[in-house]
């Protein structure tokens, strides 16, 4: 069984809350999916609003473990103010640090994200770090004191999927003995179950079922697509070949002519 | 004081943070706040007194990814 800093983790998939189309189909979708950790974050509330307040209620319902994120985030310094506060709602050490270092491409500054998860981990976080599948950067956070590691396969919510093959399967081999998730980029089930193929421990996805035509429906073709991928990994799938190998025995074929 | 709550500004008199959520309609625990940037804790929030000029965050759980 995956185990994420100490907890043993039944799900393969983390699923993101954002983006639904109503509180109830999220509601829906986070069950289909079966997953046991969905992320969340903090935002400001407006005078008199409860809106945060219905939906910690129905996630705290779910029964699902949070992790909350620092999405939005620039900084280092805000990434670590935003875990303490996050820390103090939902009463957990468990956070997803992302330091947005771009605009458009929503790309991880992760010189910031060095600096934040340093602080965090000797603070007794658990950190979770998006990152890109630079090995030194993955290198880095190991040293901070992270023990997980979550590399994007494409850009946040881009739905392109593992854009670079090569990179993950270096990332995993690189880190063998690290839980790796594989998180942001990832579009269709497909996708989720080329980097389970590859030996990922884990995706974390949230675009890609929150927008589909029926999310909920989506939820559970990304489950299926996640167990499936994995088992293909622990069955050791074959190795692309340049030339054709016959599949049907050669031997004891009939002669016609 | 005037005071800068989640980015708006606001004339306001109360002189704790306790008090000044209060006022505002600010309830539940699931609520955090910060000010100046510095994290300022449920239990802390009754004895935190504002100044003028304070730059106060209050969020709450939301969606997310």
């Amino acid at each position: 069984m995956l185990k994420l800093y100490d907890t043993d983790i039944e799900s393969r998939l983390l699923l993101g809350t954002a983006r639904y189309p109503s509180p109830e189909i999220l509601r829906q979708a986070v069950l289909a999916s079966r997953t046991g950790i969905v992320t969340v974050s903090l935002r400001r509330e407006m005078a008199g609003g409860r809106t945060g307040g219905a939906f910690f209620s129905m996630i705290r319902d779910l029964g699902v473990r949070v992790l909350p994120n620092t999405a939005g985030c620039h900084t280092a310094r805000e990434a670590v103010l935003t875990a303490h506060m996050a820390r103090e709602v939902f009463a957990t050490d468990w956070i997803k640090l992302e330091v947005i270092g771009h605009h458009d491409t929503l790309q991880p500054d992760v010189f910031e994200l060095v600096e934040a998860a340093r602080i965090l981990c000797a603070e007794g976080f658990r950190v979770f770090p998006y990152t890109t599948e630079d090995l030194g950067v993955g290198e880095r956070l190991l040293e901070a004191g992270c023990q997980v590691l979550m590399p994007w396969c494409a850009p946040i919510g881009s739905a392109m999927g593992p854009v670079n093959i090569g990179a993950l399967r270096s990332y995993r081999a690189h880190f063998p003995e690290v839980p790796l998730i594989v998180d942001a980029g990832i579009g269709r089930p497909s996708h989720a179950a080329a980097v389970m193929e590859l030996g990922f421990d884990a995706v974390l996805l949230n675009t890609a079922v929150a927008g589909a035509g029926d999310p909920v429906a989506m939820a559970v073709a990304f489950a299926g697509a996640v167990e499936a991928g994995r088992a293909a990994c622990l069955a050791g799938p074959l190795e692309p070949r340049d030339m054709a190998v016959p599949s049907t025995p050669v031997i004891g074929k009939a002669v016609f002519s | 004081m005037t005071f800068i709550i989640n980015g708006e500004t606001h004339e306001r008199q109360e002189e704790t943070l306790a008090t000044l959520l209060s006022a505002l309609d600010y309830e539940g625990e699931w609520l955090a706040t910060a000010v100046n940037g510095e994290i300022v804790h449920r239990e802390e929030r009754a004895k935190y007194r504002l100044s003028d000029g304070d730059r106060i965050e209050i969020l709450t759980p939301m969606q997310g990814g």
